[in-house]
């Protein structure tokens, strides 16, 4: 498997802050991969690492092949990046200001106005590519942004929550399009959309206080952590017969977990085969009315917060480890 | 240097679209216009309001080119110094603030491109500025009384411009160790001082930027200037230490990506 992007003990701190702690990751060369964790993880100190904005404390990432640290400057013209909040300079067009970047990537002429011109009509700027940028929306800056990044068709393209600030609409656009770039570049995004990672990327790494609590394709995440669950969603007017059924289904030796919002009740077996067998009948013993019954595999989102929620020394030695 | 022509284009062309190569035209050609006017005309303004005043008489000497040159090197070397701090005390620190300059940096633009474009732009936009004035008091001059050697009055100019590209050097140094304007200035404004205050001292002014205004006065004039090769070379070490300070400092700057 060939690395585009490589740590090795990659750990930043800002005073007493340990922003990243010794993070080790490899992201296979064309993988659409994704950096979750929740605020202050660390997403946003990895991806300024690894463009060269900021320096390591200690630990060492090499980006398509080349040292971040050692050759910033050949690194520079293979990747792009795009901010989350990108700030462009508002005097100039959104024409002008990929043709700026075009020009920094050492394309003139012909050439230069072609690339120009695909890159805006693929991010759907075509129309008001000669406004000024002072004049865009949030979600117009941020497709400009992935446009600029675009240009130089990067063999490593860095975005950090690159669809965070986008109406629905704008954000199946964006996705769409780095969608399309599976394969043809190697993509690591930032995100706390967890939709977005199962809907684009094909591997995760999830962070949490600065350190790596596991990195994984998405199917093996899902099938590492699959602790099935079932939904129970009560007929309206049973809040006292479902709160004794929360406690009654507590209490059984097959039951993780149980959480009840309103009417909706979802229980976490650690014993799946016992639990399937027992839950009915114990709702049907209390006399509850149910409109829906279902077992639900879980998505991203229940292992990211189980993941990020439980301490790091409670993750499986193979999840630390792959 | 990386990127550094695309750079400067870039720098020139917001020059203009933000007004500020304008704006430090049109101040400098109303300096340069006022010199040579004030010079001849305030003594006629003082006569009559004298006059006027009953009584009292003022007795002035007749107007002369040297009263225009002096004015000239005074407005210029004076009111310019504002310019020279304000035009550069963003350059760098809006940048940062904003978070363009980690945009422009993560592509192939080296720091030392960065700064250096910024640099040539700013000394681009001064030299227009001191030449703009510099031809509208060469040309007023001539009309208002006779005309002065070219060679001695441009070689007075460029004195003048070196004097305004130290404070402007202190100011970008000042940007660039900064994240925000108005600090910048406040750098800016304090090298100003700190080399005004020095200046006060017997001997040391020659070492200053005002030290290379007299010898600008006396080129135009056509006269042998004293300590001209000390005044000029202080200077310039003096740009080139802020810059110097300058390019290592943002060597090892941490930017951040947005405000």
């Amino acid at each position: 498997m060939e690395i585009a992007v490589s740590c090795r003990g990659l750990t930043k701190r800002y005073g007493d802050v340990l922003a990243l702690d010794a993070l080790t990751l490899d992201v296979p060369t064309g993988a659409i991969y994704g950096v979750l964790g929740p605020n202050g993880a660390g997403k946003t100190t990895l991806l300024r690492l690894l463009t060269g904005l900021a320096r390591p404390t200690s630990g060492e990432a090499t980006v398509a092949g080349l040292s971040v640290s050692a050759q910033a400057a050949t690194m520079h013209q293979r990747i792009s990046f795009l901010d989350q909040s990108p700030q462009y300079y508002s005097w100039m067009s959104g024409h002008e200001l990929v043709t700026f970047v075009g020009e920094l990537f050492g394309l003139r002429g012909a050439e230069l106005c072609t690339r120009v011109d695909e890159v805006l009509a693929l991010t759907g700027l075509s129309d008001v590519a000669r406004r000024r940028i002072g004049g865009y929306s949030g979600g117009m800056r941020q497709r400009l942004g992935l446009a600029q990044a675009l240009v130089n068709r990067p063999d490593v393209l860095f975005l950090d929550e690159p669809a965070s600030a986008l109406d629905p609409a704008g954000r199946h656009e964006i996705l769409t399009t780095i969608a399309g770039l599976r394969g043809v570049a190697t993509v690591c995004m930032s995100t706390h959309i967890l939709a977005d990672v199962e809907r684009v990327c094909d591997t995760v790494a999830i962070l949490n206080e600065g350190r790596l609590i596991v990195s994984a394709s998405v199917a093996d995440l899902q099938a590492r952590y699959a602790q099935p669950a079932f939904e129970l969603e009560l007929e309206a007017g049973q809040a006292d017969a479902a709160e004794q059924l929360v406690v009654d289904v507590r209490a059984q030796p097959w039951t993780d977990e149980v959480v009840r919002q309103g009417d909706l009740v979802r229980v976490l077996a650690v014993d799946t085969a016992a639990a399937g067998r027992e839950l009915l009948p114990l709702v049907t013993a209390r006399g509850v009315q149910l409109r829906r019954f279902e077992r639900v595999r879980p998505d991203i989102e229940d292992i990211f917060l189980r993941l990020t929620v439980a301490p790091a020394a409670s993750i499986p030695e193979k999840a630390q480890a792959s | 240097m990386d990127g550094f022509p695309i750079f400067l284009r870039k720098e020139l062309r917001e020059s203009l679209r933000t007004n500020r190569l304008l704006v430090a035209v049109v101040i400098f050609a109303i300096l340069g216009i006022i010199s040579p006017l004030s010079a001849k005309y305030t003594p006629e303004l003082l006569n009559a309001l004298g006059t006027n005043g009953g009584g009292v008489t003022i007795i002035l000497p007749p107007p002369t080119v040297k009263d225009s040159i002096t004015q000239f090197i005074k407005n210029v070397a004076g009111t310019g110094i504002f310019i020279a701090i304000l035009l550069p005390m963003g350059l760098v620190a809006r940048e940062k603030e904003r978070g363009t300059a980690a945009f422009a940096l993560t592509k192939p633009l080296s720091r030392l491109a960065f700064l250096t474009a910024k640099l040539a732009s700013l000394g681009i936009t001064l030299t227009v500025g001191v030449a703009i004035g510099a031809l509208a008091t060469y040309w007023y001059t001539a009309l208002l009384f006779t005309p002065v050697a070219f060679g001695g009055f441009f070689a007075a100019s460029l004195l003048v411009l070196l004097s305004l590209l130290v404070y402007a050097s202190f100011t970008f140094l000042g940007s660039t160790l900064m994240s925000a304007q108005l600090p910048a200035a406040g750098i800016g404004f304090a090298g100003w001082i700190i080399v005004s205050v020095l200046g006060i001292f017997p001997g040391v002014q020659q070492y200053t930027p005002a030290g290379l205004l007299d010898p600008a006065s006396k080129l135009a004039l056509g006269l042998t200037p004293q300590h001209l090769w000390v005044s000029v070379s202080a200077s310039i070490a003096l740009i080139v230490v802020a810059l110097l300070l300058a390019v290592l400092s943002f060597r090892r700057q941490e930017l951040v990506t947005n405000a």
